[in-house]
Parts: C-alpha cells; sequence; structure tokens
C-alpha cells in the first residue's frame, strides 16, 4: 500500500502524466479486447495491423521517454539513443532467432539460417545462452546499460559536454552501425535477424501472443514513466536539473556532478533497450538500420515537438510524428519529408516547449480570459523555466 | 482515485469510438493491385521507377478492359527504405487495403522482411529483383534472376570466351554479394581455380573512396595472367569506384570488369566515358533489337513522358510478372492466393528479348542471360548470350547447406525439400 | 634511305607476325585467312580492303584489321584511332565508310578514302562500326606499333610502353632498330627493359645475366612476373631455370624490386591518406565556419553540397560542349547558389535561435530534408551524371607502380586553396574581423558599432558557400543523388570535433592525420573495420582531450 500511496502522491500534481496513464489502461483494457473477441467485419473490431502500429508507437513513446530524461532534465543531447534501443532490440531478436530451432530453412537445429549460409560451423561464443529467455532479458537489460555506463564514465569524467557530446554519441551509434552491418560480425549483416516463430513457446503469429506483447508494452511504457517520473522528482532529479541549469554551479556546491549524469544516463539507456526489446517481437525484424544516426535524430524531434522535460509530452510527441508518419507517407508520400522538415522548423523556432508547451499557452490564454489577473508568482516561474531550459543547451 | 478511473473509462469510450471509425470495411468492385516500392529514402532511386512501372502496367491492362470484368486498382504506399516499414506497410495493404496481390520490394532484406507478414496473411507478392537466391516462398514469386541466371554464366563466358585465370570478386558487404561470391567462389575452385589466384573484398554501402582497393586491383592483376573483376557492388558506390578505375588506368582491355548490378538505369548517372568495354550480365538489355521490346520502350516513354528515360532489368522482370500475374488470375478466374498460385505455375508469357518467360514450380523464371559490353551512350551492346533460356535455381548447387535442397509447389507443395533427409522445413504448408 | 627501307620492312613483318600470331591464338577463327593469305595473293591496297569494314560480327572486323594494317599507307592509322574511339561508321545506304565528328550541335561526316566532306546531316543515316574489348586490345597494339616510329615523344614513350607489355620476336627488332635512333633517355630506358626482358626467354646465360643486371631497376610488372619465374620454383617444386647463378641473380634482383615496390607502397598509402584527407578537409571546412566560428551545428551542411553538386551538373547541361571550361564556371556559381541558400537559412531560421547550438540542429535538419526532397522533386531521385574533363582524368605516372590520379591532385591542390583563401578572409578583411569579434563577443561587437546580423547572415553564407565549392569537387568523385550529402555530413562533424572546433588549422591537420590513419588501417583491417576503428579512435580521443587536437583558448571557449 505504501507504495501505491507514493505512486498517488507521485500523480498528485502531474495532470499530463495522470492522462497519460490513463490513456494506457484504456488502450490496455480495449484493444486487444477488441482485436481478439470482435468479429472482423464488425466496425468495432480492432485489426492485428492496427494492433501491432499502436503496439509500435507505444516502444517508441517510451523510447522517447528515455531520451526526455537525459535530455530534458540532464541536460545531455544523445544522438545515439537509437544505438541502446538497437541493442535491446537485437538481445531480443537473439533469442527469438535460437527459439526458430530446426524450423528455419536449412533446418539446422542450433544455427540460424544466415550462418548455415555463410558455412560457419558453429555458434559463435556471444550468441551462447540466448536460447533462455532469463539470459536475454538480462542482456535487454545489461548489454545497453554497461555500453553506456562505460561510454559514460569515460564522457563525463572528462567533462565532455554539449556539443562534443552530442557529435561522440552519433559517433558511437555510427561505429556501431557499420559493425552490424558486417556480415562477420554474426549478426546477420544488413539482413538483421528476421523469420521469428515464437516466444517462450507462444506463437508470435497468434492474436492472443500480439495482445500480450501490446500489453506489456503499454505496462513498459508506464512503469518507465513512473520511474522516469519518480527519479526527476526525487532529490537525485532535483541534483540533476540542477547540473542541467548550470553544472559549474553544482559542482561547486560540492555534488559529484560526473555520478549523477552516469547514473541517469544509464537508466535512460536500459529503458530504451527494454523499448528496442518490446518493439522486435512485434515489427518482427532487427536490422542495423536502427543504429542509422538519422534515427537517433528523429528520436530527438519526438520529443522537442511533444516537448522536453516534461516526460508524458516527450510520449506525446512519439506518438503524434509517428502517426503523421503513418498517415502521410500513405497519402502523400512525396509530400512527407517536406512536411516531416517543415515540422521540425516550427517546432524549433517557434514551440520551443512543444506541443505541450502549446496547450499549456492555450489554457492560459483561455484562464486569462476568464479571470484576468494573472498571479506575478507563476508568471516569473514559468520565464526561468524557459531560461533554464536555454541554458542547458550549452 | 474514482476520478481517475472515470478519466480511464471516459477514454476508454472516446478511443473505442476513434477506433471504430478509422476500420471502416470497404466494398470491393475492383481488384485491388498493391505496390510495395520505396519512394523516399535512400532505394528511393531505384524503387521510384517499378513502382512507375506497375503503375502503367495497371493502367494498360484498365484500358483492355481490366480483369474478371474488373477494374484494376493501384494501391501506393512508401515504405520509405525501412526495413521494418516494409512489413507494417505489407500489413496494411493486406489488412486494410485488402489488396489481391503486390508488387515490390528491391533489397532482400526488404524481401525477408515482408516474408513473415505475407505469409501469415497468405498474400502474393512479386518481387522483380535479381537476388541470392536461397529462398522460395509459397506467397512470392520471383521475377529476377537466380544466381544462376547471372553469376554463373557471366563466369562462364570470362572463362572459356575471354580466357580469365584470376578473379577478384569485389562487393558490398551483404548477403547478396555474400551469397553470390560463396557460390562463384565454389564453382571456380570447382573448375581449377588455385586460391590465391580469387581475391575477395567487401566494402560498406555507399563506399566512395575506392583508392586503394582499385590499387589492389590492378597489382592482383599484374601477375601475368589474364584478370577480371566479378563486381557485385550495389548502387550508389559504383559511380566513385568506375572513376577511380578509370584514373588509375585500369581498361577494360586489360582488367574487364562484369557488373550484376549495374544497369541501364545506374549508367543514366554515370559518365559512361571511361567505362566503355566494362561488362554486365543481366536478362535483359534495352539495346536488345525486338518487336515486343520496341513496343515496350514506345510506352513506358510515353507513359513516363520523357523521350531519354532508359528501361532495365527490373522493369522486364515487373512486366514479365505482372503479365504472368494477369494471365493467372484469368486463368484461375478468381483472385484467390491459392488459386492464382497454383495457376502461375506455368504459364508462359514472351518476355522482351524475342524468347518466352516460363513460372516453374519453384517460383522462379525461366531467363536467358546476357552478357553485354557498355557503350558511351550508356547502353549495352549484347556480346554474348545463352542459346535459350536457363531455368531459376532457387537453392544453389554449389554451397554446402543448400545442395541436397529442392523446391517444387506442385509435387512436393514445399520450398525447401531436403532430398537426403527427405524433409521439408521452413514455410511448411499442410 | 636503305636503312629506312629495312625499318619499314621490318614494320611490315612484325605487324604480319602479329596478326598472324593474335589470329592463330583464336580457338576457332576461320575467318581469318584474307590476312594469312595476304602475303601471297595480289597485295590489298587501302581502296579495297576499306569495304572489309562494314561486315557484320566482331570476326569479320578482326579480318578486317588485320588486313588493313598489312597495307602500307599513312590512312592506316587514322582508321585504327577512330576506330578505336568509335568514330568510325559507315553509311547505312550505300556503305561507304566515314569518319564522324560531332561539332556542337552538328556533325562532320567525312569519307575516309578520298577524305570529302560528306552531305550527310543525320546521324540516323550512319551506321557506327562497333568495337569489343578483344577488339580494342588488338586495335591498341597495332596502333602502338605504327606509334613507335612517331616524331612526337610522348606519344613514342605510350607506344613503347605499350609494346614491352607484349614482347615477342618482332617487337624485339622493333625495339632494337627503334634503339640506333632514339635520343629520349626514358624511351630508351623503356625500350631497354623489352628488350631485356625479351632476352631473358633466350637460352644464352650471358644474355639473361646481362639482362637481369639491366632490370634491376625495372618496376614493370612484366619484369617482376618474370623474374619471379625464374627465380622461384613452379608448384611442383622445379626450376624453370637450370643456371644456378641466373637463378641467384634473378632472386637478389627480385629481392630489391620488391623492396622498391614496398617502399612505393607506403609512399602510396600516404598519397591516398592525403587525398582522402583533402575530400574531408573540403567537407569540413565550411562547416568550421558554420560549426566553429558562429556555433551553428549545421545538419544541412551536406545538402549544401549536393547542391554544390547538382550546379555544376547543371552547368554542364546548359555548356555540354566545353566540358573542361564548365568546371569553372561551376565552382563560382555554386559557391553563389549554395551562399545564398545559406544566407537564406540564416535569415529565415537560424537567426531565431541564437545561442541554442542544439536546436539549431533540428531546425537544420528539418532543411535538410526540405532540401533533399526538393532535389527530388525536380531533377528526379536518380543520380545525374556529371562528365570528368579531360585534364582531370587519367594519372600522374611516376613509375609502374605509382602514380597519382589527377583529380586527386587538383583535389588536394583545391583544398589547400581553399583554406588559404579562407584564413586570409577572416585574418586580412574586414568581414573577417568583424566575424571574429562577434563570435567573441557579440555585445560588445554590437557596441562598436558592428551590425552583427549583417555578418551572421554573410558568415553563414561563407560557409555555405565553401560547401557549394565541396559539392562540385565530390561531383568529380562521386555520385550526384539527393542522398550526396547524407553520405559525408557525420565525416565533416568528425573531422572539425577532432581538430578542435572553431580552429581552422586544427581542421586541417584532423582531415589529413584522419585520412593517411584511414588508408594505413585499411590494408589489413578492411575498409569497413578502418572506418570503424578511426571513429572509436576519435571517441577516445575526445575523451583525453575533450576540446579536440587544437582547443580555443581563453573566454570564448567557455561560451
Amino acid at each position: 500500500m505504501a507504495h501505491q500511496s507514493l505512486v498517488l502522491t507521485m500523480m498528485k500534481n502531474d495532470k499530463g502524466g495522470t492522462t497519460l496513464l490513463s490513456i494506457l489502461l484504456a488502450l490496455i483494457i480495449i484493444i486487444p479486447g477488441l482485436n481478439l473477441f470482435v468479429a472482423t467485419d464488425s466496425i468495432f473490431h480492432v485489426s492485428t495491423y492496427t494492433l501491432t502500429l499502436l503496439g509500435k508507437y507505444l516502444c517508441f513513446a517510451l523510447l522517447a521517454i528515455a531520451l526526455d530524461l537525459v535530455w530534458g532534465y540532464c541536460g545531455i543531447l544523445s544522438l545515439g539513443h537509437g544505438a541502446f534501443f538497437a541493442l535491446g532490440g537485437y538481445a531480443m531478436g537473439m533469442y527469438l532467432m535460437r527459439q526458430i530451432g530446426d524450423r528455419g530453412v536449412y533446418g539446422n537445429p542450433e544455427l540460424p539460417d544466415f550462418m548455415v549460409f555463410l558455412n560457419w560451423s558453429e555458434l559463435p561464443w556471444y550468441w551462447q545462452g540466448f536460447d533462455m529467455f532469463w539470459f536475454a532479458m538480462l542482456m535487454v537489460v545489461l548489454v545497453p546499460g554497461l555500453l553506456a555506463f562505460v561510454f559514460g564514465w569515460l564522457a563525463f569524467r572528462s567533462r565532455v559536454t554539449g556539443v562534443y557530446l552530442s557529435i561522440m554519441t552519433q559517433a558511437l551509434t555510427y561505429a556501431l552501425l557499420l559493425a552490424f552491418f558486417r556480415n562477420e560480425m554474426g549478426f546477420g549483416g544488413n539482413n538483421g535477424l528476421t523469420d521469428f516463430k515464437d516466444i517462450l513457446g507462444f506463437n508470435l503469429q497468434a492474436g492472443s501472443t500480439r495482445a500480450v506483447i501490446f500489453i506489456a508494452s503499454a505496462v513498459a511504457l508506464a512503469l518507465g514513466y513512473l520511474l522516469s517520473r519518480y527519479i526527476v522528482t526525487s532529490k537525485l532529479g532535483r541534483v540533476v536539473i540542477a547540473v542541467r541549469d548550470s553544472e559549474d554551479r553544482a559542482r561547486f556546491i560540492g555534488y559529484k556532478v560526473e555520478s549523477f549524469k552516469l547514473w541517469v544516463f544509464v537508466v535512460s539507456a536500459i529503458l530504451a533497450g527494454i523499448a528496442g526489446a518490446l518493439y522486435v517481437p512485434q515489427v518482427g525484424i532487427i536490422n542495423p538500420g536502427e543504429f542509422s544516426p538519422l534515427n537517433s535524430i528523429e528520436l530527438v524531434v519526438w520529443v522537442a515537438v511533444g516537448g522536453r522535460a516534461t516526460l508524458y509530452g516527450a510520449a506525446l510527441g512519439a506518438v503524434a510524428v509517428n502517426y503523421g508518419k503513418t498517415y502521410f507517407t500513405a497519402v502523400l508520400p512525396e509530400l512527407w519529408l517536406f512536411a516531416l522538415g517543415a515540422l521540425f522548423i516550427v517546432v524549433t523556432v517557434f514551440m520551443p516547449k512543444g506541443l505541450v508547451g502549446l496547450w499549456q499557452q492555450f489554457r492560459k490564454k483561455q484562464a486569462k480570459t476568464s479571470t484576468p489577473e494573472t498571479s506575478p508568482d507563476s508568471a516569473r516561474d514559468s520565464s526561468r523555466a524557459t531560461n533554464s531550459i536555454q541554458q542547458g543547451d550549452d | 482515485m474514482r476520478n481517475w478511473l472515470k478519466k480511464v473509462a471516459q477514454y476508454t469510450v472516446v478511443s473505442a469510438a476513434v477506433l471504430g471509425f478509422t476500420a471502416s470495411a470497404q466494398a470491393a468492385d475492383t481488384i485491388k493491385v498493391g505496390v510495395l516500392h520505396s519512394l523516399s529514402g535512400t532505394m528511393a532511386i531505384s524503387e521510384t521507377t517499378l513502382k512507375d512501372t506497375v503503375l502503367m502496367m495497371v493502367e494498360e491492362q484498365n484500358k483492355k478492359g481490366g480483369l474478371l470484368g474488373k477494374k484494376l486498382e493501384a494501391v501506393v504506399v512508401d515504405p520509405a527504405s525501412n526495413w521494418p516499414l516494409f512489413a507494417e506497410k505489407t500489413r496494411e495493404l493486406i489488412e486494410k487495403e485488402k489488396v489481391d496481390v503486390i508488387f515490390g520490394c528491391w533489397t532482400s532484406v526488404s524481401r525477408k522482411s515482408v516474408l513473415p507478414v505475407i505469409e501469415e496473411l497468405n498474400g502474393l507478392l512479386f518481387y522483380p529483383v535479381q537476388y541470392e537466391g536461397e529462398e522460395s516462398s509459397k506467397n512470392v514469386f520471383y521475377t529476377g534472376a537466380a544466381p544462376n541466371q547471372q553469376a554463373i554464366p557471366a563466369v562462364d563466358y570470362l572463362m572459356n570466351e575471354v580466357g580469365v585465370k584470376r578473379w577478384v570478386l569485389a562487393g558490398t558487404d551483404y548477403v547478396y554479394p555474400r551469397t553470390t561470391n560463396k557460390i562463384l567462389e565454389a564453382y571456380l575452385k570447382a573448375k581449377g581455380v588455385a586460391q590465391k589466384d580469387i581475391m575477395i573484398n567487401y566494402t560498406p554501402f555507399g563506399h566512395s573512396d575506392w583508392q586503394s582497393i582499385v590499387s589492389d586491383i590492378k597489382k592482383f592483376g599484374s601477375a601475368g595472367k589474364k584478370t577480371a573483376v566479378v563486381s557485385t557492388i550495389n548502387g550508389d558506390a559504383n559511380v566513385p569506384f568506375y572513376k577511380e578505375l578509370g584514373n588509375q588506368g585500369i581498361s577494360a582491355e586489360n582488367i574487364p570488369v562484369v557488373a550484376f548490378s549495374v544497369g541501364e538505369e545506374e549508367l543514366s548517372g554515370i559518365d559512361t566515358k571511361p567505362l566503355v568495354g566494362h561488362l554486365a550480365a543481366w536478362n535483359y538489355f534495352m539495346s536488345v533489337d525486338s518487336k515486343e521490346n520496341a513496343e515496350f520502350i514506345k510506352s513506358w516513354q510515353a507513359f513516363i513522358k520523357d523521350k531519354k528515360r532508359v528501361t532495365n532489368d527490373p522493369m522486364e522482370a515487373t512486366v514479365i510478372g505482372f503479365n504472368m500475374w494477369a494471365k493467372a488470375v484469368e486463368k484461375a478466374k478468381s483472385t484467390d492466393t491459392d488459386k492464382v498460385e497454383q495457376a502461375m505455375i506455368g504459364i508462359k508469357v514472351p518476355n522482351m528479348t524475342g524468347g518466352t518467360a516460363e513460372m516453374l514450380p519453384n517460383h522462379h523464371l525461366t531467363k536467358p542471360v546476357l552478357i553485354g559490353e557498355i557503350q558511351e551512350n550508356g547502353q549495352f551492346e549484347t556480346v554474348w548470350q545463352t542459346e535459350g533460356t536457363v531455368p531459376g535455381d532457387a537453392w544453389s548447387d554449389f554451397l554446402p547447406g543448400s545442395k541436397d535442397v529442392v523446391s517444387d509447389w506442385v509435387k512436393l507443395k514445399c520450398g525447401n525439400y531436403n532430398t537426403k533427409t527427405k524433409k521439408c522445413s521452413g514455410q511448411n504448408f499442410k | 634511305m636503305q636503312r629506312l627501307l629495312s625499318i619499314k620492312y621490318i614494320i611490315l613483318v612484325s605487324l604480319l607476325f602479329i596478326s598472324g600470331f593474335v589470329v592463330a591464338s583464336e580457338p576457332g577463327n576461320t575467318v581469318s585467312s584474307d590476312a594469312v593469305h595476304a602475303e601471297g595473293v595480289p597485295e590489298n591496297n587501302f581502296e579495297n580492303t576499306i569495304p572489309l569494314f562494314t561486315g557484320k560480327g566482331f570476326k569479320k572486323k578482326t579480318a578486317a584489321v588485320e588486313t588493313l594494317v598489312t597495307v602500307d599507307d599513312a590512312r592506316v592509322l587514322s582508321i585504327l584511332q577512330a576506330m578505336l574511339t568509335n568514330k568510325l561508321y559507315y553509311v547505312k545506304s550505300d556503305k561507304q565508310v566515314v569518319f564522324l565528328e560531332k561539332q556542337q550541335e552538328n556533325i562532320k561526316v567525312t569519307d575516309v578514302i578520298s577524305n570529302e566532306i560528306l552531305d550527310i546531316t543525320e546521324k540516323s543515316k550512319l551506321k557506327k562500326i562497333s568495337v569489343n574489348n578483344k577488339l580494342r586490345k588488338l586495335l591498341r597494339g597495332y596502333i602502338a606499333t605504327l606509334r613507335v616510329k612517331s616524331q612526337d615523344d610522348k606519344v613514342r614513350a605510350a607506344a613503347v610502353q605499350q609494346v614491352i607489355k607484349n614482347m615477342n620476336e618482332t617487337s624485339y627488332a622493333l625495339l632494337i632498330s627503334l634503339l640506333e635512333t632514339e635520343k629520349n633517355e626514358s624511351i630508351v630506358k623503356d625500350a631497354q627493359a623489352g628488350i631485356a626482358l625479351w632476352d631473358l626467354s633466350s637460352g644464352d646465360k650471358q644474355k639473361k645475366l646481362a639482362a637481369i643486371s639491366t632490370l634491376t631497376n625495372s618496376l614493370l610488372p612484366e619484369v617482376k612476373n618474370k623474374l619471379e619465374s625464374l627465380a622461384l620454383p613452379d608448384a611442383d617444386g622445379n626450376y624453370l631455370e637450370a643456371d644456378e647463378l641466373v637463378r641467384a641473380k634473378a632472386k637478389s634482383a627480385l629481392v630489391k624490386i620488391n623492396d622498391r615496390i614496398a617502399y612505393y607502397g607506403v609512399l602510396e598509402n600516404i598519397v591516398f591518406g592525403l587525398s582522402l584527407g583533402s575530400v574531408l578537409l573540403l567537407i569540413a571546412i565550411g562547416l568550421a565556419i558554420t560549426f566553429g566560428v558562429m556555433g551553428v551545428i549545421n545538419m544541412a551542411h551536406g545538402e549544401l553540397m549536393m547542391i554544390g553538386a547538382y550546379t555544376a551538373y547543371v552547368v554542364q547541361q546548359i555548356m555540354p560542349n566545353y566540358i573542361g571550361a564548365s568546371i569553372f564556371v561551376a565552382m563560382p556559381l555554386a559557391f553563389i547558389v549554395a551562399g545564398a541558400f545559406g544566407v537564406a537559412i540564416e535569415r529565415l531560421v537560424i537567426r531565431f535561435m541564437y545561442g541554442r547550438p542544439l536546436e539549431t540542429l533540428l531546425a537544420t535538419f528539418g532543411i535538410s530534408l526540405i532540401l533533399q526532397q526538393l532535389v527530388r522533386v525536380i531533377f528526379g531521385p536518380t543520380n545525374q551524371a556529371v562528365v570528368t574533363p579531360a585534364f582531370m582524368s587519367g594519372s600522374l605516372e611516376i613509375n609502374p607502380v605509382f602514380a597519382i590520379t589527377y583529380n586527386r591532385l587538383y583535389i588536394f591542390a583545391f583544398s589547400i586553396m581553399v583554406l588559404i583563401a579562407l584564413v586570409l578572409i577572416l585574418k586580412k578583411t574586414r568581414l573577417g574581423l568583424q566575424v571574429r569579434a562577434v563570435s567573441q563577443n557579440r555585445n560588445i561587437a554590437k557596441a562598436m558599432g558592428i551590425r552583427s546580423e549583417w555578418v551572421d547572415a554573410l558568415t553563414f553564407g561563407l560557409g555555405a558557400g565553401i560547401a557549394g565549392l565541396a559539392g562540385v569537387a565530390l561531383s568529380q568523385l562521386t555520385n550526384v543523388g539527393p542522398n550526396l550529402g547524407q553520405a559525408y555530413i557525420i565525416d565533416s562533424f568528425m573531422v572539425v570535433v577532432f581538430g578542435g572546433v572553431g580552429n581552422l588549422w586544427g581542421t586541417l591537420v584532423a582531415a589529413m592525420s584522419l585520412g593517411v590513419i584511414n588508408k594505413f588501417l585499411e590494408p589489413w583491417a578492411g575498409a569497413v573495420m578502418a572506418k570503424i576503428l578511426v571513429l572509436i579512435f576519435i571517441i577516445l580521443f575526445i575523451q583525453k582531450r575533450p576540446r579536440g587536437l587544437f582547443p580555443q583558448k581563453g573566454r570564448a571557449a567557455e561560451s
């Protein structure tokens, strides 16, 4: 019960978060039900297409929250979060690959198909253990976490900050992209891992399995949100925000800035890894394209569109941009890039606080028209907030 | 807490209503043709042309009165060179748009991404690009070349007609070059070529700095034996590669390069002067002199409203695939996947090079193999071609993993049947 | 006179021999009777040989060529050359063989026999006498033999180099006769090498030993192969050469040659590295301004290069007959076009977000997407062909194992020139002073009366213009297509960060050293691994020196 009350107090002043969690709960209740139990020709039927699409959005939302945690609250603009996402995805993909067993095209019980046709005779050492679910799940957390730890430890200790750090994270994901493209690496090269059959013995193509993974994604998103929210509202979070606003000041006060940053960076990487692991069984493929630096930049845009340093805004941004993508690539394929490009510009130039900021402004205006007097306090607060976000950038 | 529950209920109702509207069903008075080619991103360069080809075919079919008395309707989506998106868009095409057939994919990875979805939903995909083989799905028809319809005849030509003794196998590091080179290596060794006379090199996608590699090729080629380069270098990397070859003075007479991924469309983006005499192996050249081809080029240039637009091999494969599908639908009197799939096998349509393409039980085509030399005007001049057509082989005889595997969707009803263990693995249709 | 005649005779015999040799070596060639019979039957003359060229199929054409070279006529060479360069045609109606020359929009058709200009204006009335690789090789061989006696040193040198690639008795005689008159040292050397190469195959031990000592200084691949066959046992462990002294001498010569080849191998790697470095420098230098001086992370930098490359393409489309000159038109134009785009981007977007560098990243990324799609809409998604001008193709051959390609040479010089020009602009001009002032302290610069907004726009335009120049250079190396920019953007950022933001010399050193490191890693790690290792190296290096090779010092560095 104590736990629940903690959650409740945490959510008390978090309208956006409450909304997010409510929507998630609603989704968990209705979507799988409508998919599984409503007849296909009914207008209330949710197609598997919609289900997997929504599931994908949920994973992206979790990824966006992970990025917002480091960017919005810690001032670390990571252009390499796609790498953690992809690593989590690969760990899951390796498990699913091992589950295929002798149902691959060559019928080899031990080796995945791509190894058979590269004439490999035995499983490389780093594929060992991935036939066990618990081990694979451990790796989903451990591999991105460890990479983030090593990278962060090196970078934060030597005070690589701002633009330099961003470019280095980009170099990191680019190097991984090139590495995973190599067939010698043993991760299937450009084709990546695909043709998955089942997970924990359940057929991946069965509706019920899909529903469970969908629910798992929604739950993971909710938990990820709660954890991030807990971090940013805790004492640690306040220190982290202080670091964002003025790293030197925080350091002079006596905080060990590096440790705080490192901690948040690692947590964020793990969240991204989990998002990747949930993403893979739903889309059915993981390949090096996920490491592409462009993906990571796009991810930053989701967060910016939704509203930086709001967490739920990041989730909103991820869903909004991806919905736009799905919609426009079907309706106006030629115009999609124009629209996306314009969105980037408009958001960064005119809406530095994203959709959430826009909504708040709108509400404030409404409030103004009803009660013309605004308290000077809140006005000052908001201006300070904007200011601090801007300072956090360099 | 109660407020919160109320909120959840509210959202539940609202979102259910919203979803209900989006999932409206549609009437089926047309036959829908899905087009799954990237229109943006890195692959747009190649795939946009194929989208236009399908649209042209649909238009022409409609002029002839459609199929089964219904008009055809093309549904174009853009998977944006993003591989997971290929799977998603396939699901969208089949589940939401309810298309009867899909023409699409270029890269192997996009096909691999689509494969589980198309098999799950029992759709139909026509794949028009030369590829590495090692696949035969009930739901896919492969109208491009298998390795034995491109790579092996090309090597035969070089070995027997040009007298090549030393081989450079250069490719981009992905599955098609890897497999092709594996097959070729085994094939060359079977023909008595020593390991030291084979040089294998892989480069990343879009590799642009070829100085060292071309210099290595030059050194490798100066050992006194006739040397040739078998290139499976993909797309964008070709231009800097050929430019470097030309500048380092490697001419087609000294070290000919035979390419499997350079066609008319790629050449139209290259200054071809230094390339004259280098070779390519395809199943179709725009320069081929035949009635069908002349008509095809004419209608294509009229459709695209550009008198200079070229045609290429994957376009021919798309057209053949489309014509076969149309014929099979007429034959089966239905667009049902299972019926069309069975009707497809044995269907014959004329190809553009004056012969006939037949769909084999392994879902691959019979194709002629042509070797052409690049001309200054960006076209190929055929210097050699197979007598008659070569049947496509899904499973290579030169790879240890697949030499016992056969595919037959008529008698065995299996895409990968192991003749030794008498077992059918992979996609297992009952 | 006597000697002249004998030389002529030797040439004739040699041609006959070569042709007979080539034909004989072709399996199943039955059409060759024409050439062989030429000795006995009434001699072919130029006029009655020419119609043979209209025959269909490469075998008939080969026969025609072989017959033609037996004819002693000054016009033979021009026919062979025209055929090699695809300028030999025949008129479809009466099978008259003609030269075709393109002149601007028109064509000039000349009869090959009478040299009269014919009144034909449509190319469709002509048919090209096409050649294939085999025929091309044959033609080159004949042309070289005919040119060995050319008056032009350069032509003669090239011809001799071609001839020594395929030594036989007749070319041996040809070279010996050449040596009697030849004055040019390098040609003499080549000819001697050719003669020595043939001597190695003789049975005479003394000749062989002398030949080996002549060849010790040669780097020709044929020499190395020949010596290897003498010095090393074959697959069965037997020696081709019976004499041990010859073997030992060949071995020691081989060691020397291999040493020199290894030395030039290292040199070549350095040159390749510097050349890659110059490309990196070009693509990074514009960024060094926008990013280094202004603090704007310009993700559209690659697309500005793309605009430059497309400008080069458009210029070539406008002036297709002056490819060489088009480059010099394209360069200033690309600078202006890309620069204008830069100024527009700065005025419309970037000026709203100074002091928020990370957000400029997002906005400029949006711009890059729009520019890419714009190009796709205007020019189509396919790559465009940009022709390499003649003076930029080919390579500067220093010796047979070491050559530098001209395009790389020019690009190297060009990148250095751009760098120097930029440094001069920043250090010596008023604009440069203002740019530095604004980048150091905007407010004080403003207080001193500098119009900082104007300076910002111009600085960004300058960086963009240089990106445009880089694009023109890239159009000579790689694809001109909508994806051009993306391929280079990460590399350019790596260079700037590695060199130290805001330091042009740092950018130079970074570009060159990354290029060289990459090229030295490539032979043993492979192209992909080399690139990965370089990236890891940069990541680790930045941990050690967070501000790059040459960090900015002072107060400006903190902001």
